[in-house]
């Protein structure tokens, strides 16, 4: 794996290569202390992995991946905790490291480098995890990252400005959208049936017209999404 | 007070001499060119520069096993962006203790 390590600190960039070091397999290309040099880089270069530092100067991590056409996998590095949620948007961030990075906690990212699929931009994020390897997300609530299974799940209801996560035990309503919850659940479980709501078609307990039995809640189901419905369903 | 120490850097190298010295060499160079950037900016009430600072700092503090004021230097990093200077003594302190340290080696 080839990468690059852009961090505007230089013990931070020493202590990444020490750690890459340990893994015959990966290979340091460059260290960049700033952002703007490494975009100019990965013009004219490709890379398998890059190490992110979110703090730098003018220029942030996430502004970084904003700006280059297709990121590749990135590992971030902070030493701050606060911005895991935020990196769970971005589907070329892997893992997250905190600073100071242990030996341990680097092995494991280094793992799950290597079981990740390629960041591409004309692949979601759905059909890259399907329900068999994936099955969880996480979700922040009071700055709490809560993890919910999938098979839990029954239905997902778009509130405004939030969704509403039912499961079997607990309610969860959180600040974001339809869509983006749409992309991290497993296609094979999940169906939206109506342009606010979601639901786990394994949950199903029986079907009307232009509605589904979910536990106790009655779903809508749209004119448009019927069929699709009606394709999942092991019909006698 | 908890002192400085090098258990990280000596983690980090194993048998590598050489890579010890080097993050020796780095820490030696960087750390009074940060805290001096620190001081600046303070100095000049800019607090919001001065919190990111202090930020960058956190690293070094934490890479040199000072896991108490780890949280002291977090939270004087929320007084800064609070434009509080709450904690600023401690934080100087551990600077302080940091560049002994550093000096020494």
């Amino acid at each position: 794996m080839k990468c690059i390590i852009i961090d505007d600190e230089a013990m931070a960039r020493a202590i990444i290569a020490q750690r890459i070091s340990n893994f015959p397999e990966m290979e340091v290309l460059e260290e960049f202390s700033n952002a703007m040099h490494a975009i100019k880089y990965l013009n004219q270069n490709s890379v398998d992995v890059i190490f992110l530092d979110i703090h730098m100067p003018d220029f942030t991590g996430f502004d970084f991946i904003q700006t280059i056409k297709n990121p590749p996998k990135v590992i971030l590095v902070t030493s701050d905790k606060n911005f895991a949620i935020e990196a769970f948007e971005y589907e070329c961030i892997v893992d997250y490291l905190v600073k100071p990075i242990s030996e341990e906690r680097f092995e494991k990212a280094v793992q799950k480098l290597k079981s990740a699929k390629v960041p591409s931009k004309t692949i979601t994020s759905k059909e890259e995890t399907p329900s068999d390897t994936v099955n969880e997300f996480y979700v922040n609530i009071d700055r709490r990252l809560i993890k919910i299974e999938f098979n839990t799940v029954t239905v997902v209801e778009a509130k405004g400005d939030y969704i509403l996560i039912k499961t079997d035990n607990k309610n969860y309503t959180v600040h974001s959208t339809l869509k983006k919850i749409e992309d991290k659940l497993p296609t094979d479980l999940f169906l939206k049936v109506h342009r606010s709501f979601i639901i786990n078609t394994k949950k199903i307990i029986d079907i009307e017209d232009n509605s589904v039995l979910i536990a106790k809640d009655v779903i809508p189901v749209s004119r448009a999404n019927r069929p699709e419905l009606m394709k999942r369903l092991n019909l006698l | 007070m908890e002192q400085p120490n090098l258990n990280y850097i000596n983690e980090l190298s194993g048998n590598d001499e050489s890579f010890k010295q080097k993050m020796i060499a780095i820490v030696k160079s960087e750390l009074p060119q940060e805290i001096e950037n620190y001081r600046s900016l303070l100095e000049s009430q800019n607090f919001k520069a001065t919190a990111e600072m202090v930020h960058k700092l956190k690293h070094k503090i934490s890479v040199l096993g000072l896991e108490k004021s780890y949280y002291i230097a977090e939270q004087f990093e929320d007084n800064l962006k609070q434009s509080s200077i709450v904690l600023q003594n401690e934080f100087e302190e551990i600077l302080n203790s940091m560049q002994n340290f550093v000096d020494d080696l």
